[in-house]
C-alpha cells in the first residue's frame, strides 16, 4: 500500500480541481461577456443618432456634418457592393485554385504553392491598400476602365456601372483589390476541405470512368458543401468588416451613383477615415451606429451560416 | 456516344485549363504585391530607419518611435490575450461535454474571429478612451489583446481535441486529479500546437491597423508611455501613405515592408515548428 | 472458487446505463485476490465496460452510470462519497493502445508516484527502477531514462505503461485487452509479466483471444450481450462449460 500521506493531499486535489475547472470556466465565460459588452457599448454609443434619425437613418444618403444630418445608406450600399464583387470573382477563383491544389498540382509543387496560397492570406490588408492605391489604380484606369467602358459599357444595359471618368479609384477597384484578399482565405479553407474527402471516394468515381472535372463537381463538391459554405462564409465576413483593403482605394465619397467607377464609402473605410476628427455628439454617435450595423450585418450573416452548416448536418444525419 | 464523351472530355479540359488559370491568377498577384514592396520598400530600409523618429514632410527620418510602440503593445496584446484564450480554450475542450456554456462560447468565439476589427477598435474607444478622456497604448494593447483572444480559444480547443482519450484515461486511471491530467499531460502533449496558434495570432496583429485607429491613434515623438497615445508602424504608414508627400510615401513603404517581413517570418516560423513537432506524433 | 480464498472484489447486482442503452445487466461476480481473472466474450458484450465501472473510469463521460454495489476490501467503490482520485492509485490500469504521456521516460514512471508519496530523487530512482524492472523494460532502457515515451517500440511502450501503473504499487491491475496492438513476441512477454505479477496484484484482463484467456488466467468470465453467462475456473470453462452458449462461443461457432 502506498504512503498515502493522509487525505490532505487528496483533499488539496479535490479543491484544486474545483479552482481549476471555476477558473477555466470564467474565462470562458469572459468571451461570452466580451461579445454582449460589444454589442451593449455600440448600442449605448449609437443611442443619440437612434434617437435622432430613427430607422430612417438606413435609408438616408444625406451625410453633412454641418448641418448635422447622417444617413447610412452610402456606407452600406458600398459595403455590400464591394463585398459582393469581391465575392463574385473570390468564389470561382478560389474554387479553381483550391481544385488544382488537390488534383492537377503535380506532388512536389503542391507543398510551396499552399503555403504560397497561406501567405498571402497573411499579409496586412494595408499593403493591399497601399498597392492598389499607388499601383493599381492608375494602371486600371489607364488600361482595364476604358476597355470596359467600351466593351461592357456600351451595352445600354451596363452602361450606368460603366458611367463617369476612368480614375482608377471606386467601388470596383475597392471590390477588385478586396477579392485579392479574400480570395486566399477561401482558396485555404476550399483546399483543406477537399483534402479530407476519402479516396475510396474519388477512386470509386474514376472507376466508372468520369472525368477529373465530373469527379470534382459531383462527387467532392458535394461531400464537402459544409465546409466550401463555411469557407464562403468566412470570406463574405472578412470582406464585409476590411478596413484597410478598401479605405485607400474607394474614394470616400458620401454619394450615391450606379456607377461601378465612380468613388463611394464603405462602413469601415467611413468610420477609418471620419472618427477622429469627428466633433459633435450626434457625428460621432452615427458613426458608431454605423459600426453597430456592420457588426450587425456580419453577426447576422455569421449566424446563418452557422445555422446553415447544422441545417445540412442534420439532413446528412450527423447530428441530431 | 462518341459526341457525349466529346462533349465530356471537353467540359473537363475547359474547366481543368480554367483551374490552371486560377492558380496562376493568384500567383501572379501575390508576385505583384510581393515585388511593388520589395521594389518600394527597400530602398527604405536603412539604419535611419530603426534610429530616427517620424519626422515631420519635407525632412528625413525614421520609424524607431512606431517601431518600438508596435512592439510594446503586440507584448502586452500578446500578454493580455493569451492567458485568457488558453483557459477558455481549455475549458470548451476539457469541460465542454456538459452544459450550455461550452457550445455557446464557441458560437461566439466564431463571431468574434471574424468579427471586423474596427468594430473592436471602436469598443475600445467607448469603453476605455471616452472614460478616460485619452487615447493610450494600453488602449491600443486591449484592442490587440481582444483580437489574440479567439485565436487562441480556437486553436488551444483545437490541439486539446486532438490529444486521444487514452492519453487522459490513462494518467486519470493513476489517480491524477483533473487539474493535473490537463496541465500536466494534456495541455504539455499540444505543446506545439497551442505554441503556433499563439505565433499566428502574434501575426495577425502584428498588421492590425483598424484597432488601433481610435486606442491608440500615434505618436510623433519618441515615447515609451503606455499611458499617452502612442506610435505604431500600421497607424503611421496609413498616415504617410494617404499624405501628399513624397519622403513620407518612402517611409511608409519601407514600414510596409517591414511588417510584411515580420507578418510572413512569424507565419513560417508557426509553420516549421508545427510541422516538426506534429512528425513525431 | 478456491474455498476460503480471499475475495478482492464483490460485484453485486449491477447494471450500467449508456445514456438510456442498458450496457450491462445484473452482473455478480466475485474476483479472487493475488489471482488473475478474464473476461471473454463477442464485441459488445460488455467486458470493456465492466472492466471500467472497476475504478469508476465511465464518470470521466457523462451519459454514463451504474447502479449496484462493487466491494473493494468491503467499501462500496459505487459509492458517490468514494473518494475517487483515491480509488483509482489502489486500482491501475492499462489500455489497448499504448499512450506514454508526452514526457521522458523516468518521469512517465515518476508521474504516478509524485502525486501521492513524497520521495526524494533517490528513493524516486530506486522506484523507477523497480518498476521497470518488473516490467522486464529495465535493462533495454536503463541507458536512456531521460529520453521521450514515444521513442520505444510499440511492445517496449506497452510494458513502460504496465511499469507507470505498477510503480504506484495498487492493490488491482486492470488490463483492457493489452496485447491486441502488439506483435506476438511483445505479447508473449506481457503474459509473462502477467504471469509473474500476479502473486502480489489481483488481476482482470479482458482479451478478446481465447487462447490468451486460457493461457493466462485462473479464472474467466463470459459475457455476451451485458449478461453475465457463466464464471468459473479457466480450465471448467474451456473443457467443460456448463452453458451452451459458452461451449458455442468458446468452438468458435460465433464470434
Amino acid at each position: 500500500m502506498p504512503k498515502l500521506s493522509s487525505n490532505g493531499l487528496l483533499k488539496r486535489g479535490v479543491l484544486l480541481d474545483l479552482i481549476f475547472h471555476n477558473v477555466t470556466r470564467l474565462f470562458a465565460f469572459l468571451v461570452f461577456a466580451l461579445l454582449a459588452g460589444i454589442i451593449l457599448s455600440l448600442i449605448i454609443g449609437s443611442m443619440p443618432a437612434i434617437r435622432a434619425f430613427g430607422f430612417g437613418f438606413l435609408f438616408s444618403a444625406e451625410w453633412n456634418p454641418v448641418t448635422e444630418k447622417f444617413g447610412a445608406l452610402v456606407p452600406i450600399v458600398g459595403t455590400l457592393a464591394t463585398s459582393f464583387i469581391a465575392l463574385l470573382i473570390a468564389i470561382p477563383v478560389s474554387f479553381g485554385i483550391a481544385l488544382f491544389l488537390t488534383e492537377l498540382s503535380p506532388a512536389w509543387l503542391r507543398r510551396p504553392l499552399g503555403t504560397a496560397i497561406e501567405l498571402l492570406a497573411g499579409i496586412p490588408s494595408i499593403i493591399y491598400g497601399m498597392w492598389g492605391l499607388f499601383v493599381f489604380a492608375p494602371i486600371f484606369a489607364e488600361t482595364v476602365q476604358p476597355w470596359l467602358k467600351n466593351s461592357l459599357g456600351a451595352t445600354t444595359l451596363l452602361a450606368p456601372l460603366f458611367d463617369g471618368a476612368p480614375m482608377g479609384i471606386g467601388m470596383l477597384s475597392a471590390g477588385i483589390i478586396l477579392s485579392i484578399m479574400v480570395i486566399p482565405f477561401i482558396a485555404s479553407v476550399m483546399r483543406d476541405v477537399f483534402e479530407v474527402v476519402p479516396p475510396m471516394l474519388k477512386e470509386s468515381a474514376y472507376g466508372v470512368g468520369a472525368t477529373t472535372w465530373e469527379v470534382v463537381w459531383n462527387v467532392v463538391l458535394p461531400y464537402t458543401k459544409a465546409g466550401v459554405i463555411g469557407s464562403i462564409m468566412l470570406g463574405l465576413g472578412r470582406a464585409l468588416g476590411e478596413t484597410m483593403a478598401v479605405t485607400f482605394v474607394i474614394g470616400n465619397a458620401h454619394k450615391l451613383s450606379t456607377s461601378l467607377f465612380m468613388p463611394g464609402n464603405s462602413i469601415a473605410s467611413a468610420l477609418a477615415n471620419e472618427f477622429t476628427e469627428a466633433d459633435g455628439e450626434l457625428y460621432t454617435s452615427s458613426l458608431i451606429e454605423l459600426g453597430l450595423i456592420l457588426f450587425f450585418i456580419t453577426f447576422v450573416v455569421l449566424a446563418l451560416s452557422k445555422l446553415l452548416l447544422l441545417q445540412l448536418g442534420k439532413h446528412e444525419g450527423k447530428t441530431t | 456516344m462518341s459526341s457525349l464523351y466529346a462533349r465530356r472530355r471537353m467540359t473537363n479540359t475547359l474547366n481543368l485549363a480554367a483551374s490552371y488559370l486560377t492558380m496562376a491568377f493568384g500567383l501572379f498577384w501575390l508576385s505583384w504585391i510581393l515585388f511593388t514592396l520589395l521594389k518600394y520598400g527597400f530602398g527604405g530600409i536603412n539604419l535611419a530607419m530603426f534610429t530616427q523618429m517620424t519626422p515631420p514632410p519635407g525632412s528625413a527620418g525614421g520609424l524607431l518611435n512606431a517601431i518600438a510602440g508596435s512592439l510594446m503593445m503586440a507584448l502586452a496584446g500578446t500578454l493580455i490575450g493569451t492567458p485568457v484564450g488558453i483557459l477558455a480554450g481549455i475549458y470548451l475542450a476539457e469541460y465542454g461535454s456538459r452544459g450550455w456554456l461550452a457550445p455557446v462560447t464557441r458560437f461566439i468565439n466564431d463571431i468574434l474571429l471574424s468579427a471586423p476589427s474596427i468594430v473592436i477598435g471602436l469598443f475600445v474607444y467607448e469603453v476605455v478612451v471616452a472614460n478616460s478622456k485619452h487615447f493610450s497604448g494600453w488602449a491600443g494593447a486591449l484592442a490587440l489583446s481582444l483580437i489574440v483572444i479567439p485565436v487562441v480559444v480556437r486553436t488551444t480547443e483545437n490541439m486539446l481535441r486532438l490529444v486521444p482519450d487514452t492519453m487522459r484515461e490513462a494518467a486519470a486511471a493513476l489517480g491524477a486529479p483533473q487539474t493535473k491530467v490537463i496541465m500536466q499531460v494534456t495541455l504539455r502533449a499540444s505543446k506545439a500546437g497551442v505554441i503556433t496558434g499563439i505565433l499566428l495570432a502574434v501575426a495577425r496583429i502584428s498588421g492590425e491597423t483598424a484597432p488601433l485607429l481610435f486606442t491608440a491613434l500615434n505618436n510623433q515623438f519618441w515615447s515609451l508611455d503606455m499611458n499617452q497615445p502612442l506610435a505604431n508602424l500600421p497607424v503611421v504608414i496609413f498616415q504617410f501613405a494617404m499624405s501628399p508627400y513624397e519622403d513620407w510615401h518612402h517611409l511608409a513603404w519601407a514600414g510596409a515592408l517591414l511588417i510584411t517581413a515580420s507578418v510572413l517570418g512569424l507565419n513560417i516560423l508557426a509553420r516549421t515548428l508545427f510541422h516538426q513537432k506534429n512528425s513525431q506524433f | 472458487m478456491t474455498p476460503n480464498a480471499p475475495t478482492k472484489i464483490s460485484i453485486r447486482d449491477l447494471n450500467f446505463y449508456y445514456g438510456k442503452f442498458l450496457a450491462l445487466k445484473n452482473i455478480n461476480l466475485d474476483i479472487e485476490e493475488n489471482k488473475v481473472t478474464a473476461f471473454i466474450g463477442p464485441s459488445g458484450c460488455g467486458k470493456s465496460t465492466l472492466l471500467r465501472t472497476l475504478n469508476r473510469m465511465y464518470q470521466l463521460y457523462p451519459g454514463q452510470r451504474a447502479e449496484g454495489q462493487i466491494l473493494m476490501d468491503g467499501e462500496n467503490v459505487l459509492d458517490p462519497k468514494q473518494d475517487l482520485n483515491m480509488l483509482r492509485a489502489k486500482v491501475g490500469m492499462v489500455f489497448q493502445k499504448p499512450t506514454p504521456f508526452p514526457m521522458s521516460i523516468f518521469d512517465n514512471i515518476a508521474f504516478g508516484v509524485k502525486l501521492y508519496e513524497n520521495l526524494g530523487r533517490r528513493e524516486m530512482e530506486e522506484r523507477v527502477e523497480w518498476a521497470l524492472r518488473k516490467a522486464a523494460l529495465w535493462e533495454e532502457v536503463k541507458d536512456k531514462l531521460q529520453q521521450s515515451g514515444n521513442s520505444l517500440s510499440g511492445g517496449q511502450q506497452q510494458r513502460l505503461c504496465i511499469a507507470r501503473g505498477i510503480a504506484v504499487k495498487p492493490e488491482v491491475v486492470l488490463l483492457d485487452e493489452p496485447c491486441s496492438a502488439l506483435d506476438p513476441i511483445s505479447t508473449a512477454h506481457i503474459e509473462e509479466l502477467i504471469n509473474e505479477l500476479k502473486s502480489e496484484y489481483t488481476i482482470v484482463i479482458v482479451t478478446h483471444n481465447m487462447q490468451q484467456a486460457a493461457r493466462v488466467s485462473d479464472y474467466t468470465a463470459y459475457m455476451y450481450l451485458g449478461d453475465l453467462i457463466e464464471f468459473g475456473d479457466t480450465d471448467n470453462i474451456f473443457t467443460t462449460p456448463t452453458q451452451k452458449a459458452t461451449e458455442d462461443y468458446i468452438t468458435g461457432k460465433f464470434g
